[in-house]
């Protein structure tokens, strides 16, 4: 336990440093994007892998998130802050609308639900004129600060601030594993029936599993909205971010508190590589790769390729 | 009250189809109690194979039916085989990865292999539409619902009729006790498989002729047969028949009604009443 804290706070340190030695913009980017989605793979971590509900509709949360600060931001001129706020009572509200009902199907059938809500947010957005329907919302250029959160000179503010957030996620995630709400969601998964006849509320403890989750993602969007100063539909609600997120939190090893981080740490250098050096010649291999990884994780080793080194906490 | 004949004349002709690409999937769910999740991305290959049968050989869609529905066939028992018969036993969170997995390969496969290209068959042999009391139906159309017709009519007789059909039936009602009377379950599993997907083949030829094919393809498709199949009730053959009709109807009028851009929604959403309401599907035995 004390080899793995100290472990952790090396890792934080190297973290911090780490713009200090790599000042060109790509590796910044890259460990910005690594972060962002361990934080919504943490969030997933918690609903799908300590408590065993596969949502493949946690893009939906992504997209409210963004689409809150930047709505606010270009309508009523708020601060993103303020939106991230917003964002995140938006997509509380979502998961509890969404949570209540849903909680009572059963594995695949839930699965097949998250799916259909991600897609129907998708289709409302894509023709909400409101909020700029398909072509989506350009982000105002503003003068640098933190309050407008902005930064043009340099990414390293971003850095920073999702620094912030990854460390604030990997504090929840801690904590529920720690809480009595870790505990129940791990009977739920293991052993449903067996989980309700010792008197645990299922459906509340999922509920409150799946408000952590959401609110995790939400912020994301919103970093994500300021970060890149455009959002549409496609890339805020689409279906492939919410997959990602699976795909992360089993590489890394589900219901495992860091599991997601070293998933994350794994998946999107190799999700940005593959970018960079196929390009568009190698449109689909990337996507091939991912999925025989997913395949392979899943048949192989379902506790995750790095389940080993992902027992702290524990 | 022509467009509203004409509205539901095409909602009747697309239920059918989606009831045949739905019948695939209740099948297998019914017999091993697992949901395929690739299951559109089957339908999207069937649709490369027949539009490259027309665009290298000159073998128009309908002709290539036979052999289509054939490589389906065996493709369908060749996943069994190589993928699905390792996680029968596995953790559900496992089974939905894998299944899962193999959508994104098949999608990232035609990808690679065929680009992101919308491409079409040109005047097939099905083109040109008839006229009906001022409504059209496009003979590709009109072909296509008659072919889903007939090979759910097909998958339905198998089912009743034939040593095999009753076998598979056994094993989804009970397995251990087909396995009693000496039903081989894993060829049963098997034969799921690979009628299941052979049905998408079928579905697939028939839509070539007039669909666009493109890698995404399967991705709205496959999530119509979920809904069908919620519909229906999971594993019902027979549900999923008239489920894939009314989802048909329910597409169409919503296009008709409110906006074409929203119909989409509108289906995922009778989903989701569908299956909580109902969770046993609505046409489903409690």
């Amino acid at each position: 336990m004390k080899k793995g804290l100290c472990l952790f706070f090396v890792f934080v340190a190297l973290l911090i440093v780490f713009p200090l030695f790599f000042r060109n913009p790509f590796p910044r980017h890259l460990l910005i994007m690594i972060m962002m989605y361990a934080v919504m793979s943490i969030g997933w971590n918690i609903i799908g892998g300590y408590g065993g509900q596969v949502s493949f509709g946690n893009a939906a949360f992504f997209g409210v998130g963004a689409y809150a600060s930047a709505v606010l931001l270009t309508k009523a001129g708020l601060s993103p802050w303020t939106g991230m706020a917003a964002g995140c009572v938006a997509s509380l509200v979502l998961a509890v609308v969404v949570g209540y009902p849903c909680f009572r199907l059963k594995g695949h059938y839930f699965a097949i639900a998250t799916i259909a809500i991600g897609e129907i947010m998708m289709g409302l957005f894509m023709v909400w004129d409101f909020v700029g329907a398909a072509v989506g919302i350009y982000l105002p250029i503003l003068p640098q600060s933190f309050r407008n959160f902005e930064f043009h000179a340099t990414k390293l503010p971003y850095y920073y601030i999702m620094l912030a957030m990854f460390l604030f996620a990997i504090g929840v995630a801690f904590l529920v594993e720690r809480s009595r709400l870790g505990y129940y969601l791990r009977a739920i998964k293991d052993d449903p029936d067996g989980a309700r006849s010792v008197g645990i509320n299922i459906r509340k403890y999922k509920l409150y599993a799946f408000c952590l989750s959401a609110v995790l993602t939400s912020i994301c969007g919103t970093f994500y909205a300021q970060y890149v100063l455009y959002i549409d539909p496609p890339s805020t609600f689409g279906l492939m971010i919410s997959i990602d997120l699976c795909i992360i939190s089993l590489i890394g090893g589900l219901g495992k508190l860091f599991g997601p981080v070293i998933g994350s740490f794994v998946f999107i250098p190799l999700v940005e590589l593959t970018r960079v050096y196929l390009g568009s010649e190698g449109q689909g291999i990337d996507l091939m790769l991912y999925s025989l990884i997913m395949i392979a994780v899943a048949i192989l080793r379902p506790q995750g390729l790095f389940g080993l080194f992902a027992r702290g906490g524990r | 009250m022509e467009i509203f004949s004409q509205t539901v004349v095409s909602g009747l002709l697309i239920g059918f189809l989606y009831a045949l690409i739905a019948v695939g999937l209740t099948m297998i769910f019914g017999v091993m109690d697992i949901v395929n999740f690739a299951h559109g991305d089957y339908l999207m290959l069937a649709m490369y194979l027949a539009y490259w049968s027309f665009a290298l050989l000159g073998i128009d869609p309908l002709y290539s039916l036979p052999a289509v529905t054939l490589a389906l066939f065996v493709l369908g028992i060749a996943t069994y085989y190589l993928l699905i018969k390792k996680i029968i036993n596995a953790p559900m969170l496992s089974q939905i990865f894998v299944t899962f997995g193999l959508l994104i390969f098949l999608r990232g496969l035609a990808q690679f292999l065929w680009k992101a290209d919308y491409r079409a068959v040109p005047h097939g042999v099905l083109s040109g539409s008839l006229q009906i009391h001022g409504v059209y139906i496009g003979i590709p159309q009109l072909a296509a619902a008659a072919g889903a017709v007939v090979c759910n009519g097909l998958i339905f007789l198998f089912l009743r009729k034939t040593r095999a059909g009753a076998a598979l039936e056994a094993v989804s009602e009970d397995k251990e006790a087909a396995r009693l009377m000496g039903i081989n379950s894993d060829r049963m599993f098997a034969l799921a498989w690979g009628i299941g997907i052979a049905s998408v083949g079928v579905a697939g030829a028939l839509l070539s002729s007039f669909y666009y094919v493109f890698p995404e393809v399967g991705g709205n498709f496959g999530l119509i047969a979920f809904v069908v199949v919620a519909l229906g009730g999971f594993g019902s053959i027979a549900g999923a028949f008239i489920a894939g009709i009314a989802v048909g109807l329910v597409e169409v009028m919503a296009g008709y009604l409110l906006a074409p851009s929203i119909k989409f929604v509108v289906v995922l959403g009778l989903y989701l009443v569908v299956v909580l309401a109902r969770p046993q599907g609505l046409l489903g035995k409690a």
